[in-house]
């Protein structure tokens, strides 16, 4: 049962602002309420005051030409993300993360901005963000900034955000055009219980790994990169044994750096493997897409 | 500094269309949508289950689109469409897709059905034709106990061919 709260319904940022800043720990932001209202109804978490920010304009999705970047508002639903052909043509790994995120009702009502305040470790939407080194602009009555995502990420359930800021939007960069990326996911129900992703960055010449980036998620307390994998993959050569060589010692670093804990979806031990299988597959997924190819996504396994 | 201007409530005017008629109704700010259908409406089709989102038998659509009832709340109505269960029959006879999950035997204890049938309604909305795949990735989230999804699959199936055939017929 959901206990008794008052709604506010502020007409601008500034004042959803001052509003959590007077009502203090008592009030909480509200967008589409997948998060907040089940762990308020299992007595989890408790709001005398829910500030609902969706009338303040902050949805919409846009890609800008000059800075190459995608522009997602924090109550855009899931949904819009899964649906939008910008996305689809600008970031086809997040688009195609979209289409396997929960299930249709919560991705019809869920927003981008509450997955990430939410900072529940098991977000597919954090760690293809990490992979794609988005950005998000947070906004109180105070001002502005902007932070990455691994800055936002604080701890499980702790983001970096003041109680009286809200996530106003993030920024995508688009992925160059020959680059290849892929994200893999082990779901039971809905939630991930793994997911991982990589992303490589091909040389002018489209031979070898200019940059790798490689994004681990549900294996820690927050989605994480792991620089001794990337640092092994990059400079090898896009095809070939070597390749499979660089991988080997990525996939080590990627084993070392996962946290796993024993849960009802597996023992660690088990995480830990499922996460360096599918990273293998992320990976070799990712050099497939990559060079002549455009940057391209696959989807999740679940 | 500017006064803060807001609006502040317990209690929420809605006023939408639900199943095709127009509806006015003042709830708590707290009543979810499921209560607000089964308790004050007595619209017992949408079930609670799970109450946590993942079975889909509170499923019914706003706008079109589904949600899950057990976590939305009624006032976020205001301004929309409502479907449950209970507006899909018209004049005595059952829509479509009821009358496809009955010739296929898609049920058993039947608790599942009324979202799958809501669920069912939104694939089509969205995908007229859809693929298996397709109805797969819409039906994953609405569990069953005791069919095997078998016989739903083949419903959904039924359905969307009736549908389409119902669509052409109406655009002759
Ligand atoms: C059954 C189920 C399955 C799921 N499966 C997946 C999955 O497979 N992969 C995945 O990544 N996620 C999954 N999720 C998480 C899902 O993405 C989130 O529930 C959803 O995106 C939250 O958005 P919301 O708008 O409903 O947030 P709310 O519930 O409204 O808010 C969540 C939290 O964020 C805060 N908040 C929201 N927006 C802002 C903002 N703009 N600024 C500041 N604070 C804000 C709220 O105060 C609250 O603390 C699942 C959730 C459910 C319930
Ligand atoms: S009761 Fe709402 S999804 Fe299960
Ligand atoms: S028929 Fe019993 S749960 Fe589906």
């Amino acid at each position: 049962m959901l206990q008794p709260f008052r709604l506010h319904d502020p007409a601008t940022v500034a004042d959803a602002s001052n509003l959590l800043a007077d009502l203090g720990e008592e009030a909480r932001a509200y967008a589409g309420g997948t998060e907040l209202l089940l762990a308020m109804k299992q007595g989890l978490l408790h709001y005398r005051h829910l500030v609902n920010i969706k009338p303040l304009g902050l949805s919409g999705i846009r890609f800008d030409e000059e800075t190459r970047r995608l522009r997602i508002g924090a109550t855009t639903t899931h949904r819009a993300v899964e649906h939008s052909a910008v996305v689809a043509a600008r970031a086809p790994m997040l688009a195609s993360m979209e289409r396997h995120l929960a299930n249709v009702r919560v991705r019809a009502v869920g927003t981008v901005g509450g997955n990430l305040c939410f900072a529940e470790p098991h977000s597919d939407v954090a760690t293809v963000l990490l992979l794609h080194e988005a950005t998000a602009t947070l906004g109180s009555a105070r001002g502005r900034r902007v932070v990455g995502i691994a800055e936002l990420l604080r701890d499980a359930y702790t983001t970096c955000l003041h109680p009286d800021e809200l996530l106003l939007d993030i920024e995508v960069p688009e992925l160059p055009p020959n680059a290849g990326a892929a994200y893999q996911k082990a779901a039971f129900l809905e939630r991930p219980s793994v997911g991982v992703g990589v992303a490589l960055l091909p040389a002018a010449d489209g031979s070898t790994v200019a940059e790798a980036r490689v994004a681990v998620g549900c294996l820690g307390p927050v989605p994480v990169r792991v620089g001794e994998a990337e640092r092994a993959l990059a400079g090898a050569p896009l095809r070939g044994r070597a390749f499979e060589r660089a991988l080997d010692a990525a996939l080590d670093a990627v084993g070392r750096a996962c946290e796993p804990v024993d849960d009802l979806y597996g023992s660690a031990g088990y995480k830990r493997q499922l996460g360096v299988a599918l990273m293998r597959r992320a990976a070799v997924a990712a050099r497939d897409h990559a060079a002549p190819a455009r940057g391209g996504g696959i989807s999740a396994t679940d | 500094m500017q006064p803060t201007s807001d609006v502040a409530r317990d209690l929420a005017s809605i006023e939408c269309r639900l199943n095709g008629r127009r509806l006015q109704a003042v709830v708590p700010v707290h009543r979810t949508l499921l209560d607000f259908l089964r308790n004050d409406l007595g619209l017992t089709g949408a079930k609670r289950a799970c109450d946590v989102q993942v079975c889909g038998a509170c499923t019914v659509l706003v706008d079109g689109m589904p949600v899950s009832a057990c976590t939305y709340l009624a006032l976020e109505v205001h301004g929309k469409t409502v479907e449950t269960c209970e507006g899909l029959a018209r004049d005595g006879r059952l829509h479509p897709i009821q009358q496809a999950f009955v010739d296929a035997g898609a049920l058993q204890c039947g608790f599942c059905t009324p979202g799958m049938v809501m669920i069912t309604r939104a694939l089509l909305n969205d995908h007229p034709r859809p693929s298996v795949e397709v109805i797969k990735a819409y039906l994953h989230g609405n569990l069953c106990r005791c069919t095997g999804y078998k016989k739903i699959l083949e419903a959904v199936e039924t359905a969307a061919r009736a549908c389409a055939a119902e669509d052409r017929a109406a655009a002759t």
